[in-house]
């Protein structure tokens, strides 16, 4: 098993994220094959792979939306799918679509996630973080009328409605305008000085590699290297890449 | 308590999600109607024999119009990934199935309540008097209908003959159902004794115990993968 | 794995059942004092409807089962089970035809039994195509056995409501409470064949499930293989 900073020592705090030979099968299809991973509060681990490698299974293992066909993944505290239904709530996501009910007003869907994850002064909330990723003038628009660097902002407004211990993003730079990327990192920040862990699945070398503390590549459903970012250059770490066969997919 | 707020919250914003386009409940009262002016020409244009088959072509109108509501329920959830969203929220399965139900019973409702007046015009009946009673019918049979019909649109979903597997299997297993609230529905037009009708609705409450116990206890399997 | 052994023992009884049935359908039990030869069918008719009800009865069990335990073999049991039913109701249902079209005349009634066994039919004919249709494995699994705990605990209820709707049937000689309508050996016509069917029940449903575990242990392989 690999452990946070590679060398033998035990972790600090207890990690965020742990998983130990998570497996995964479709059918036939062998998606995962034995992932151990580590991340401790605070860490922002950024996943590369290309498509197919497996990252948006591993996400969706973490956010207790897909069961693990073998292994064990602990995730806030809880393991994925025994923690009950109220252990999601530590955990926020940003997925590949994104998830906005088109016909409904920007405040109706933040409305409806606050009702959602059961939270209280919603109205306040909804303000809030309209205010913070510059969409307050469009708040009772429908979201059909937004661009899609809107829509991702919307996304990401959703995401943050409440603190969470755990941020599990695919792909958040796809489709993101300069303002857009910029709330995102900010908003990264923000969150890894708040304790959070994050998990950044992305084709996006130089993005990625630009905010993590800890780096991953994925292959075939395998983890093929794993290291801390400040022990590498990005230039190395591009070769490294392509070393795995990986960079036609990559920018 | 945050369960009801769930459910009334996803039934809330079906409905809204519905109202905004009018997508589905344009479909929905066009194929009703269409289906109600079809049936004079399949009996016809016997007039005594539409009024005399009219609690089975209502049952039947009302069915086959709920089949296209069902479906395009769930496949609201399925652009956008809105069902995983909607999945990775805290909330106990049990709350989305019975939220996704409300909004379900509701449409189909409506589309009922829409469907009596318009049968009436077309076949000259009198149903305005009778609409207490025959509504005392029509929402048992509605729940069971669009409880059987949520669990079953979870799970063909996501299938390639998704608009064929939706109907066939939801027809038989509701056939218990659509029977009584036929039986039931006839009681009333024919003015009988509502009396007449309890064993129906006996059938009727024991068919949507037995779904919605069923289904509360079995959606959390159907929508993990 | 079931043993071979259980495999065979059950195919050599079922045989032998199945040659006493015939005996005793054709040539032991006495023609029906109104109907004839054409009556020997129901010793066809009549156990092959109880036998699907049993095996519907076990993809009931084995459902829930698995959505308890996910344990394969229950999907396996379960799968195998619903198509032996569905091959057994009907051809309980065109052996009932054949029966009817002498005796009353007309291959089908839209009465009580007949309805509710047709029903039965068509909901166990959707859970197989559910399953052909579900790519996932353990998805189709889990799809199947919701449809078949609901399928079956919609029965009696299915049932009642078509009883309730008509009846036309001959009353229940075997399942009816009080004195037996049947003949002595008409009876013991009716229960060795019975007793065949339900061996023969047995023995496809081993045979069968045989064949699945043989298909999940493949894939277990691949599995280890590619890991």
């Amino acid at each position: 098993m690999v452990t946070p900073d590679g060398e033998g020592r035990m972790p600090g705090p207890a990690p965020a994220v742990e998983t130990r030979r998570l497996v995964k099968w479709y059918g036939g299809y062998p998606a995962l094959r034995g992932i151990d991973l580590c991340v401790a509060p605070g860490d922002i681990l950024a996943l590369f792979g290309s498509n197919g490698a497996g990252k948006t299974t591993l996400l969706r293992i973490l956010a207790g939306r897909v069961r693990p066909t073998a292994g064990t993944a602990r995730v806030a505290g809880f393991e994925v799918g025994k923690g009950g239904d109220s252990a999601r709530g530590a955990i926020g996501t940003l997925a590949h679509g994104h998830q906005l009910y088109e016909t409904l007003t920007a405040t109706e869907n933040l409305a409806f996630a606050a009702a959602m994850l059961g939270l209280d002064r919603a109205a306040e909330r909804i303000a809030q973080v309209l205010l913070r990723v510059g969409l307050e003038a469009a708040a009772g628009s429908s979201v059909r009328t937004f661009s899609s660097g809107m829509k991702r902002r919307l996304a990401l407004a959703k995401l943050m409605l409440r603190e969470c211990k755990v941020i599990l993003l695919d792909e958040p730079y796809a489709s993101l305008d300069l303002q857009a990327t910029k709330l995102l990192e900010e908003f990264l920040m923000a969150s890894k000085i708040g304790g959070a862990a994050t998990i950044l699945a992305t084709h996006n070398l130089t993005m990625g590699f630009g905010v993590a503390d800890r780096l991953a590549i994925l292959r075939q459903g395998r983890l093929v290297f794993e290291g801390r970012r400040d022990e590498t250059s990005l230039e190395a770490f591009r070769a490294l890449f392509s070393l795995h066969g990986e960079l036609g997919d990559v920018e | 308590m945050s369960f009801v707020r769930r459910v009334v919250a996803i039934a809330r914003k079906d409905l809204l999600a519905e109202w905004r386009d009018r997508e589905s409940f344009s479909a929905m009262f066009f194929f009703a109607f269409l289906v109600l002016f079809l049936f004079n020409f399949a009996l016809g244009g016997d007039q005594t024999l539409i009024r005399g088959a009219s609690s089975g072509l209502l049952w039947l109108a009302f069915t086959f119009t709920s089949v296209l509501g069902l479906a395009r329920s769930i496949q609201g959830e399925l652009e956008n990934d809105c069902l995983d969203g909607l999945l990775m929220y805290p909330a106990e399965r049990e709350a989305i199935y019975l939220g996704k139900l409300l909004g379900n019973f509701t449409v189909i409702l409506v589309v009922e309540l829409v469907i009596f007046p318009l049968f009436a015009v077309l076949y000259n009946m009198d149903l305005w008097a009778r609409l207490p009673k025959l509504l005392l019918i029509a929402v048992p049979g509605t729940i069971g209908f669009a409880a059987a019909g949520t669990l079953l649109s979870a799970m063909t979903a996501g299938l390639r003959a998704r608009d064929a597997m939706l109907p066939f299997l939801l027809f038989p297993l509701t056939i218990p159902l659509i029977l009584s609230a036929v039986k039931g529905t006839e009681v009333v037009l024919r003015g009988d004794p509502f009396e007449l009708a309890m064993p129906w609705l006996k059938l009727m409450a024991a068919f949507d115990t037995v779904i919605l116990v069923a289904s509360l206890l079995t959606f959390e399997y159907l929508v993990e993968e | 794995m079931i043993g071979r052994g259980l495999e065979r023992a059950l195919g050599i009884l079922a045989v032998i059942g199945l040659l006493a049935g015939l005996y005793a359908g054709f040539l032991y039990a006495p023609p029906d004092a109104v109907q004839g030869e054409v009556q020997r069918i129901m010793y066809l008719h009549v156990p092959l409807i109880l036998v699907s009800y049993l095996a519907f009865f076990v993809v009931f069990v084995t459902s829930i089962l698995y959505l308890a335990r996910r344990c394969e073999r229950h999907d396996a049991i379960a799968h195998s089970s619903a198509e032996i039913g569905v091959l057994f109701t009907a051809l309980a249902i065109a052996a009932g035809s054949i029966w009817g079209r002498p005796t009353w005349g007309t291959w089908w009634t839209w009465d009580a039994r007949l309805t509710t066994t047709t029903i039965l039919l068509l909901i166990f004919i959707g859970y197989l195509m559910l399953r052909a249709l579900v790519d996932d494995p353990s998805r189709g699994a889990t799809f199947s056995a919701v449809l078949g705990i609901i399928g079956f605990l919609d029965v009696p209820i299915i049932h009642m409501s078509v009883v309730w709707w008509r009846t036309l049937h001959q009353p229940a000689s075997v399942l009816r409470p009080g004195p037996s309508t049947v003949a002595p050996d008409m009876q013991v016509a009716l229960y060795t064949n019975l007793a065949a069917f339900v061996l023969l029940y047995g023995y496809f449903l081993v045979k069968r499930v045989r064949l699945e575990e043989a298909r999940w242990e493949l894939s277990r392989l691949r599995m280890e293989g590619a890991a």
